[in-house]
């Protein structure tokens, strides 16, 4: 294993072991509150510039994916009654199924058609689980959390460390796409499209790959919402507010390189918290809305590109 | 290599290809035998960029075939022709300018080239280097693309496609807008490169450089071919100086 990845997985050992920690010392319920919606911002924002960060196509969709989630977790539970981990690895499959029918319907299109495409998607998939009674219909429904396991003795706490999971598992995918040759490819057909193909580059499997993968992580991140929550309805599982939170955090961040989400989900989902909690929660819309702008103007590469261009500077000023 | 069927490399046979009322091509049909420096030409909007757009696959074509080394790629997807070995560069660069040229390189060698025989990543480093080298762009290769000169941005582009290790190389309009320096530069490439058995097809409006280039020459007007022959024979074709230079 190179250097780089013996750092990334003890990184990733000691944040997973932090967490764990945390859940055993801290009493306060209220961390784990904030951390969860935190972490799921993560896997949220790292998931979604897979597709919109390396392939450059910018999906309005997460909603929908992240929806999904919520329901599938939902159904299961209340079909089955089965566990968290199967709630979420059944989640990711659905995610998957659903990345795959969207890519292949809508991926041909470029550029804005496809956002518009998966804003409509989002509506289409709304509109069915609003009309479908067994989970609640636009009245939502009612969960009843089941008893808690080892070693944690608080079912947040113990969502608090799987969705710390998912966000090593989101953060290790990323980060071995942008290293591997379908990060080179993806970050080619973001260039220019024809000039990919023309380069031997499978343009159009490649754009499938990632919505297929991202889409499964988006929903895997929406499946533990159901019972963090206690509920689920349509209108909050399906928020357009995912779409635009987790599409500023990445493009604050920066999506050239795979820590740019998670800085930025860093950042913004922190703000958010801290916003919700001193002033309201819709003030934290407004301020997502200001950074926005002000990073679309002055750093239009996000946090990372920031970084990057102060260090290449500080470089030539040496040289 | 010798060992050639006698089949042409490239068979292009009735293509025809319209838009919406419009054709672009007309019923085009010709052979390009391997190892041949294949120069076309006509004026602009004569169907030249059209035609090397359905070899390479950009376009769909209806009716008409593309065969290329005895298989009919009409209907395959362009980067599956690039790995056959057709490659090209195109009129106005397109490079992936987020990338350094080494790395604008890597992406052809990542997916172009390695489908034949498992190659080591330092094997494809030596790779790139070599035909950077030899497209006198080594001492590019950790430049971004976006600070490359014209004629720089030029040889990257068939550096690029080199490094998909083409059978056949369509070069579109390689020099338009250099220096006559830098056109000598560009076409002692392209000649050193028919060298290395690469069948070339070169779009150009420099006749110097095609009438010194081509082994054959075929002039398209208006979607037709109106001659095709030895460079000489095309120039002094009637219908090919009315196209030029109007009557």
């Amino acid at each position: 294993m190179k250097r780089s990845g013996i750092y990334f997985w003890t990184g990733a050992a000691l944040f997973l072991g932090a967490a764990l920690l945390m859940t055993q010392v801290i009493g306060n319920q209220y961390p784990f509150f904030a951390g969860y919606v935190i972490l799921q911002f993560i896997v949220l924002a790292v998931a979604w510039s897979i597709l919109g960060g390396y392939a450059g196509y910018v999906n309005f969709g997460t909603a929908a994916f992240f929806g999904m989630g919520v329901y599938t977790a939902v159904f299961l539970f209340k079909a089955f009654g089965a566990p968290l981990p199967v709630q979420i690895a059944a989640a990711a499959a659905v995610g998957a199924l659903m990345g795959f029918a969207l890519g292949l319907l809508t991926l041909r299109m470029q550029g804005i058609f496809f956002s518009i495409a998966t804003i409509a998607a989002t509506i289409i998939i709304e509109t069915a689980i609003t009309n479908w009674r067994y989970v609640g219909g636009a009245a939502g429904i009612q969960l009843q959390r089941p008893a808690v396991t080892a070693p944690f003795d608080n079912y947040v706490e113990m969502l608090f460390f799987v969705q710390a999971m998912l966000v090593v598992l989101a953060v290790a995918v990323s980060r071995y796409i942008q290293r591997s040759w379908m990060g080179r490819g993806l970050q080619a057909l973001k260039d220019d499209e024809l000039a990919a193909e023309c380069t031997g580059v499978p343009t159009l499997r490649l754009k499938l790959m990632a919505c297929v993968i991202s889409g499964a992580l988006l929903c895997a991140a929406g499946a533990p919402a159901a019972m963090y929550l206690q509920y689920a309805d349509p209108a909050s599982a399906f928020n357009l507010n995912y779409s635009v939170s987790t599409l500023a955090m990445s493009l604050i961040g920066g999506t050239a390189h795979w820590a740019g989400p998670v800085i930025g989900a860093i950042v913004l989902g922190t703000t958010q918290q801290l916003l919700t909690v001193t002033i309201s929660s819709e003030v934290n819309v407004l301020v997502l809305g200001v950074m926005l702008v002000l990073f679309v103007v002055a750093a239009p590469e996000g946090i990372i590109g920031l970084v990057r261009k102060i260090r290449r500077k500080r470089n030539e000023g040496e040289g | 290599m010798t060992g050639e069927t006698q089949a042409p490399l490239l068979r292009i046979s009735a293509l025809t290809k319209r838009f919406g009322g419009f054709t672009a091509l007309d019923n085009v049909s010709v052979d390009i035998p391997a190892g041949e420096r294949f120069g076309l030409i006509g004026p602009n909007g004569s169907g030249k960029t059209t035609l090397i757009n359905c070899i390479s696959g950009a376009f769909r074509t209806e009716p008409g075939t593309v065969t290329f080394r005895d298989e009919d790629i009409t209907r395959l997807q362009p980067h599956v022709r690039t790995r056959r070995g057709i490659a090209r560069s195109f009129q106005i660069p397109r490079p992936f300018r987020s990338m350094t040229v080494a790395e604008n390189l890597m992406v052809a060698l990542d997916f172009a080239a390695a489908t034949d025989d498992v190659v080591s990543a330092i094997d494809r480093r030596d790779t790139m280097m070599s035909i950077l080298t030899r497209m006198g762009l080594a001492s590019k290769a950790n430049v971004s693309a976006t600070k490359l000169s014209q004629v720089e941005l030029r040889k990257m582009e068939l550096a690029r496609a080199m490094a998909t290790h083409p059978k056949l190389l369509i070069s579109d309009e390689a020099m338009a807008g250099l220096s006559s320096s830098e056109v000598d530069e560009v076409l002692d490439l392209l000649m050193s490169l028919a060298g290395q058995d690469i069948t070339i097809i070169m779009i150009e409006h420099i006749m110097q450089a095609v009438m010194r280039f081509s082994d054959r020459v075929m002039c398209l007007e208006a979607g037709k071919i109106i001659a095709i022959g030895t460079p000489n024979e095309v120039m002094a074709n009637q219908r090919v100086q009315e196209a030029y230079l109007g009557t």
